[in-house]
């Protein structure tokens, strides 16, 4: 089994254009064994309960080798971007999280900053404070659901109740600020959608004294086991190059030795008011994909412990009544805000002509929202740039010279969500 | 930093802090290549497209449903403040690009822009960014710009028999095409 070399953290990355195979995307038989008359093709999918979703992978074997890979996409495409060009630019919210079941918050946060940034607002620091807090507990809760996954993919059970007792907890967190589970559309334009609910921080404090014993805990149920090991150790290589050329974000981009996050590249939202430590792994295979995994979670929960401590007061949403709704209460009284009330909710804001592309770091990697306004209410194009997507790109370079048993461990390691893969 | 040397450039701006490179389509490749080897912009984050159909014209991007159900032909009756200033050409493709360096402490970005008819092929980036495969066919399948020089550009999200590319603005949204007996 090929081990990838060690990797020094300063030296240069990615030079030229390494293309790993003709097609990128595509892993082709060589012409000498496609002459053979060994090559069994197998089809993986739509439905494989290992596959996340509705992926289908196009698997041909020599043996127990896989010598062709094609990774087929699109058995949940939805239409979201075209939907939500016929719906206004607030009506269109609740689209963006319900693209990815696990990292809803990060979506939802790309789309409404991205409105943010055409209309030039600025967010009151407790809204930015709280966004942070939650898409720190949304990572987690990502997290938690892939190790849990993978674990029980290759045949280890027992994470998988022990992951999911934490990620309730997360999605009780969840629960008392939106009143649902998950798609919380929490976020709103100019800010938060209400205040944070009284109790909220006891209870996330609550969780944040929980969290890192949890992760101790996961570990020692994996890192000694032999099945573990053996089945993520060297398996599922990429290196830095090919990452990078392929366009890899996230977990496996740092996974595969370059140390490169949004949050400390380009700070949004207060990650450059918080401390914390960027895990990065050296050989790129399912092991260091697992651990960067592990330490993000710890990370995370310490960005949730200082966005407690630092959580400034104030008001939650901006006070721009031609973009946020009035106070309730003041419908009572006012006629004016009545009126911007039955605007806002009737026709939507209007959103300057514009085009902007905006990036977070989600649980996945680079999740990117392209729009573009033509002034109107409605967005005249909206663009997610997607890292499962992206993800599933690399899988035929994942698997060159890999043997069957491999590919489950490899493409889970990939993190992908289907739904956000095919919107 | 200057873009002056880029290959084919057409235009740079700036806007909402962001800077835009529309590029001439015949010298993409090497516009791109350059920005890659001398400007460091080794990660393709992003490559989408948009339809400027009907643009500046009334809002074709969406409708209300009357009693009688929704009415594909009638678009909105919003209006706008101002009519954004007409597009030259229907399609505009984007390429995001970003220089990704370890350990950075910054993320610089870039948008290249070429513009194309509807029976107009851009050559593809795959080359420099094998990346841009998988957002080629997306573009393909979901728009229907060519692109020319793609390893394998057929539809990815899309059934291989679909008709349409389901993202162009006269693509009808909420109707599949229903054929009656009586005319058949």
């Amino acid at each position: 089994m090929a081990v990838a070399s060690e990797r020094s953290s300063g030296e240069a990355i990615y030079e030229g254009s390494r293309i790993p195979s003709p097609i990128p995307s595509v892993l082709l038989v060589p012409e000498e064994l496609r002459l053979g008359e060994d090559i069994l093709e197998v089809n993986f999918g739509p439905n494989h309960p290992s596959t996340h979703g509705v992926l289908r992978l196009v698997v041909e074997l020599d043996g127990e080798t896989v010598v062709g890979l094609r990774a087929v996409i699109g058995y949940l495409h939805t239409g979201f971007e075209k939907s939500m060009e016929s719906k206004t630019w607030w009506k269109a919210i609740p689209y963006a999280p319900r693209m990815d079941y696990l990292s809803f918050q990060a979506n939802e946060l790309a789309f409404v900053m991205a409105i943010e940034k055409l209309l030039g607002i600025e967010v009151p620091p407790k809204a930015t404070w709280m966004r942070m807090l939650l898409c720190e507990l949304n990572r987690v809760h990502s997290h938690l659901v892939w190790l849990g996954t993978s674990a029980l993919e290759l045949g280890a059970i027992s994470p998988f109740w022990y992951t999911f007792r934490e990620r309730d907890r997360v999605l009780d967190l969840f629960e008392m600020v939106g009143g649902v589970r998950m798609h919380t559309r929490y976020f709103q334009v100019g800010g938060l959608a209400e205040d944070i609910p009284r109790g909220f921080f006891d209870e996330c404090r609550k969780f944040v004294e929980v969290m890192p014993g949890a992760v101790d805990q996961y570990e020692q149920l994996l890192d000694q086991n032999e099945i573990w090991l053996r089945r993520t150790k060297g398996v599922g290589l990429l290196s830095a190059e090919d990452a990078l050329a392929l366009g890899q974000s996230g977990p496996v981009l740092r996974g595969s030795g370059v140390d490169w996050d949004l949050r400390r590249a380009a700070p949004y939202l207060a990650y450059d008011q918080v401390e914390f430590d960027v895990p990065v792994k050296q050989n790129g295979d399912v092991w260091d994909r697992y651990k960067v995994h592990m330490d993000e979670m710890r990370e995370s929960t310490r960005i949730v412990d200082q966005a407690l401590e630092g959580m400034p007061g104030g008001p939650w949403i901006v006070d721009d009544r031609k973009v946020v709704l009035p106070p309730r209460e003041e419908l009572h009284t006012s006629m004016e805000s009545l009126i911007h009330h039955f605007k806002l909710v009737t026709e939507g804001f209007r959103v300057p002509e514009g085009e902007v592309y905006l990036a977070v770091e989600s649980p996945r990697g680079e999740f990117g929202c392209y729009l573009c306004s033509d002034g109107g209410p409605k967005p005249w194009r909206v663009r997610f740039r997607a890292p499962s997507f992206v993800a599933l790109e690399a899988t035929a370079t994942l698997m060159r010279e890999s043997l069957i048993a491999d590919m489950i461990a490899a493409v889970g390691s990939l993190d992908t969500v289907m739904g956000e893969c095919d919107r | 930093m200057s873009f002056a040397r880029v290959p084919g450039l057409v235009e740079e701006k700036v806007a909402l802090g962001e800077t835009t490179l529309v590029v001439d389509p015949a010298r993409l490749l090497e516009a791109c290549e350059h920005l890659r080897d001398e400007h460091g912009f080794n990660f393709l984050s992003d490559l989408s497209s948009v339809d400027y159909l009907g643009w500046g014209d009334e809002p074709v991007a969406g409708y209300w449903g009357g009693a009688a159900g929704r009415d594909l032909n009638r678009p909105g009756t919003w209006g706008l403040a101002r009519l954004p200033a007409p597009k030259e050409k229907r399609f505009a493709v984007n390429y995001h690009l970003l220089a990704v360096r370890s350990t950075a402490r910054e993320a610089p970005r870039l948008r290249v822009q070429v513009w194309v008819d509807e029976d107009e092929t851009v050559p593809t980036v795959v080359p420099v960014w094998p990346t841009a495969d998988w957002h080629e066919r997306e573009v393909w399948d979901m728009m229907g710009i060519r692109f020319a020089g793609h390893p394998n550009l057929t539809r990815i999200l899309m059934d291989e028999d679909w008709e349409g590319h389901p993202l162009r603005k006269d693509y009808p949204i909420g109707g599949e095409p229903v054929r009656f007996s009586g005319e058949e």
